[in-house]
């Protein structure tokens, strides 16, 4: 450890002390910064962090279900964990990891100096911080923490839940605000602060996906806080929207609960699409193949994904017109979300393609993806999602899209972008054991699930029946595996910012077009003091021209 | 133990690829869904293999462009990237042939939808409710009506690898089953007593859940004579993994002859809430009880659960001389707001007699107090 974090800090930015004010020295700068690139990497190490401590949680999860009967803990433990893994993982990890992306990103990929709400920039993610604390403290309290699943039914969640189920809707309210602040940010920037020069056709794939999720999360959140509002007054003020005794009804619940919930499973999806849709063509060293359906196929399926809820309670006893319904508009999602995947396909097509790092997680999650898109599918037919409905089949599906389809895409951006951030090279033969340690050991991971849940073994239960041992034992053993590579990437990404090798060249990857690539490497503190030309534009335009 | 499973295991992960019928090797694993018992279930195997094999299709084909471009258009075999990027005809060809294959899955998915959710003319109406964590079974023609809780047996098996090892239906077994006739069109009516639950069986067919508050409904036409074990599959609480179904289906005369055995059993339980029973009798009845009722949550040795659930020593309700009417009224009445059931509506008066006196008396509580069935229903 020759070097110290401060003598990095100064050598990325004293190449460019001639023409920025560098950032505020000590630890006052990640308080007080309104830089969108620090703001960027706060949200990345904070989602890192909960990355860690949720996946602390799968791990008791894993372990617990490594083989019958239980070992370790007790059921409402639990339960606990189940329902704080995927709470963590979603508000914590998923969504920050995202929104620091978009923060460091976009400004320099649509050619503006900064966010255009710097100050909100900065509040939005230092709430994040005590969300997750409060979140994290009821674990501690007297009856332990959230035991309902991430998903917080009532009755569940409201009669039957421990007291600090109140710190728990207050945690919800906090992260809200903060995803709200962020969206409005990131549509005020793409609006207000792209260079004049970019129309909104010529915007990047990631700017655009972001630019739609923006409006889905202003959308979404306001429906997941009228929810746990309801809940605080239904379990502190006697009213009763969710009891059937006061004339309230639980299922209101999770129609409510999931006219968010759906939006929010393409707002942990739409980002990824971008990303790898900004990979795939720099490798492939050939345009993004159908940039204005890809446009169109996202903005169908934000709109369309405010409009199939009610597939998540096909069994709440729903009449047989309204499961109609909800099957035919959630296996139309297929159709946008199939003509995006046939896009990237076609893009390697007859490309010129090398397989650095990034290029691998894309094309990674662009396999891994589709299969959980397929069994996304089966489970959008109703007579069928009988027997899949509650099930493992479940947890496969969503982990699939979820882990290795969002987190290997944020994987993905920041292998690509990282070189660029920092102005060194990850050791690449590390990276390359890293990614088929992880696509090897997720598939270990969830692909046994499949069989779980067709076998039949419901969700959420901490002991099963002894013909689920094998698979549980493969999937654990898979689990744990996947777990460890984590401490790998950390160890890449801090050896990289500390001792890798310098990168000066600012394409630092070959082929790579988009304005983020015109910038000196590193990245300067400020990014685009002078507007980028159109004609500057249309050059580095990913999805026309030559590559 | 665990050595030997793991290496079982692994023996036969890495076996299972070269057998040369994979049918006989999945078998043992469980695979696949269940083609079941009742033609609901079966439409349903059906659906979902079409759908498992239309998906198996799209993938061959996406991977299998996506593999060729990588083997053959790499930088490093001198491939030169070309510089299409639109075609709108080929955008709407991969629009248009999803969608009809979507179409054409949606046909047969509608038909079965509409035939499963027809609940009309039934022979018989079962009403099932949940509770945390059992189930509740009332034959609304019959009068018919008890619980079923997951089996002593199971429940020893927990955290005892032995036991556990020993039952091949670990955590799959009940102490009363639902009993039902072959050939017979059955109607279920799904409803809570407190929490969500959700009532599994995957050879019927049948997963509905049961809403505190409302009514769902459901039916099955088993054409087999068996056992068939499920789950509740809606996160109910603690105790969610531990609420095990079990239906078994007898032929039409054997479900005749049970359903009198029934009755009688009924008038017998009734007519033992009218005579004074020995306190040697309520332990061992109360003991029984309380493992089948109380036990979830008030723990086995008595302890509870901090915070949660109160403990049985030495609590003041349980011990104190002046509180035995409140005890007694928590048993019948329950605590509102609380996971504290009223079990007045799920116990008769003998068996809320054995379980009060037992709590009083066991658990190192030693008061001596009696309470009889006679106290209980002039409690109610």
């Amino acid at each position: 450890m020759a070097t110290t974090t401060t003598d990095i800090e100064a050598d990325i930015h004293h190449a460019h002390d001639d023409h920025d004010h560098g950032p505020e020295p000590g630890l006052m700068r990640w308080v007080k910064t309104t830089n969108h690139k620090d703001i960027g990497y706060l949200y990345m190490w904070f989602a890192f962090a909960m990355l860690l401590i949720g996946g602390a949680m799968a791990m008791v999860i894993r372990a617990e279900l490594f083989t019958p009967g239980l070992q370790f803990v007790e059921p409402q433990f639990f339960n606990q964990m189940t329902t704080m893994h995927g709470l963590i993982m979603v508000f914590g990890a998923i969504m920050p990891a995202f929104v620091g992306l978009a923060n460091i990103q976009i400004p320099t990929m649509v050619g503006a100096p900064d966010m255009a709400l710097p100050r909100m920039n900065n509040w939005s993610f230092w709430i994040l911080p005590f969300a997750g604390a409060m979140l994290l403290s009821t674990m501690f309290m007297e009856g332990g923490g959230p035991a309902f699943g991430w998903t917080f039914y009532a009755p569940l969640s409201t009669t039957f839940a421990p007291d600090s189920t109140d710190f728990f809707i207050f945690a919800i309210h906090m992260l809200g605000f903060s995803s709200i602040m962020g969206a409005i940010n990131i549509i005020a920037t793409v609006m207000n602060m792209r260079a004049s020069g970019m129309k909104l056709m010529d915007m990047p794939l990631f700017v655009w996906t972001w630019f739609i999720t923006a409006f889905l999360l202003i959308a979404a959140m306001p429906v997941l806080a009228g929810a746990v509002t309801m809940m605080l007054t239904d379990r502190n003020f006697g009213t009763s929207f969710f009891d059937a005794a006061g004339g309230g009804d639980p299922v209101m619940f999770q129609h409510i609960f999931w006219f968010f919930g759906h939006p929010e499973v393409y707002i942990m999806i739409l980002p990824a699409f971008g990303i790898v849709s900004q990979i795939i063509p720099t490798f492939a060293r050939k345009p993004l193949f159908g940039y204005s359906s890809m446009v169109y196929a996202t903005a169908s399926i934000a709109i369309l994904s405010f409009v199939v809820w009610a597939h998540h309670m096909f069994l709440t006893g729903m009449p047989v017109a309204g499961q109609m319904y909800f099957m035919y508009a959630t296996i139309l999602i297929s159709v946008p979300t199939g003509v995006k995947v046939f896009n990237w396909v076609t893009t390697m097509w007859k490309g010129s393609m090398t397989f650095e790092i990034p290029m691998m997680w894309a094309i990674a999650f662009v396999i891994l993806f589709t299969v959980g898109g397929l069994s996304g599918l089966m489970l959008g037919i109703v007579p069928a999602d009988i027997q899949y409905h509650d099930t493992y089949f479940v947890v496969a599906h969503f982990h699939y899209v979820l882990v290795s389809g969002a987190l290997f895409s944020i994987i993905a951006g920041v292998y690509y972008w990282l070189p660029k951030w920092c102005g060194r090279m990850f050791n690449e033969k590390l990276a390359k054991i890293h990614f088929w340690w992880a696509v090897i050991s997720v598939n270990v991971l969830f692909f046994p699930m499949h069989f779980l849940g067709l076998a039949g073994m419901p969700r959420r239960i901490p002991d099963y029946s002894l013909q689920f041992a094998d698979f549980n034992l493969i999937a654990s053993l898979g689990g744990f595996a996947f777990g460890l590579s984590f401490l790998l990437l950390a160890y890449i990404v801090v050896d990289c910012i500390r001792n890798g090798k310098r990168v000066e060249e600012p394409r630092v990857w070959e082929s790579a077009k988009g304005l983020e690539w015109t910038l000196p490497t590193p990245a300067p503190y400020h990014t685009f003091n002078d507007e980028p030309s159109r004609e500057l534009i249309l050059k580095e335009s990913s999805h026309t021209g030559v590559h | 133990m665990l050595n030997n499973r793991f290496f079982a295991t692994l023996l036969k992960i890495l076996i299972l690829p070269l057998l040369a019928v994979p049918g006989m090797a999945f078998a043992e694993y469980g695979l696949n869904l269940p083609e079941g018992v009742t033609p609901i279930s079966r439409d349903i195997y059906g659906l979902h293999m079409t759908i498992f094999w239309v998906c198996v299709g799209i993938a061959v084909i996406v991977f299998g462009v996506m593999i060729y471009s990588m083997i053959y258009h790499r930088k490093s075999k001198g491939a030169v990237a070309a510089n299409f990027h639109e075609s709108t005809t080929v955008e709407l060809i991969w629009t248009l042939v999803p969608l009809a294959i979507l179409i054409a899955i949606a046909v047969p998915a509608t038909k079965v939808l509409i035939d499963l959710e027809n609940t009309e003319k039934a022979d018989m109406t079962v009403k099932i409710t949940g509770y945390q964590w059992k189930w509740q079974y009332e034959y609304l023609d019959e009068k018919i009506s008890f619980f079923s809780n997951l089996a002593q047996e199971s429940r020893d098996g927990i955290k005892n690898e032995a036991v556990r090892n020993a039952n091949e239906n670990y955590l799959l077994d009940v102490d009363n089953r639902l009993v039902l006739p072959v050939n017979t069109r059955v109607r279920f009516l799904m409803t809570s007593n407190d929490v969500i639950h959700s009532w599994w069986v995957r050879e019927l067919g049948v997963k509905q859940d049961a809403n505190p508050g409302f009514i769902n409904d459901s039916w099955a036409y088993i054409e087999k004579e068996g056992v068939y074990r499920g789950k509740c599959a809606e996160l109910c609480g603690k105790d969610h993994g531990f609420m095990p179904v079990v239906v078994e289906v007898k032929s039409k005369e054997d479900y005749a002859k049970w359903v009198e055995d029934q009755k009688a059993q009924m008038a017998a339980a009734a007519a033992a809430g009218d005579r004074e029973w020995t306190m040697d009798e309520l332990m061992v009845k109360g003991q029984e009880v309380y493992s089948a009722n109380c036990a979830a949550c008030h723990g086995t040795t008595g302890a509870g659960v901090p915070g949660a659930f109160p403990a049985m020593t030495g609590s003041p309700m349980v011990v104190e001389p002046d509180q035995l009417q409140a005890h007694i009224d928590i048993v019948i009445n329950g605590k509102a707001g609380t996971a504290m059931q009223a079990f007045g509506k799920q116990l008769s008066d003998s068996d809320i007699a054995a379980v009060v006196t037992f709590e009083r008396n066991g658990f190192g509580n030693n008061t001596g107090d009696i309470v009889q069935p006679a106290t209980i229903k002039s409690a109610r």
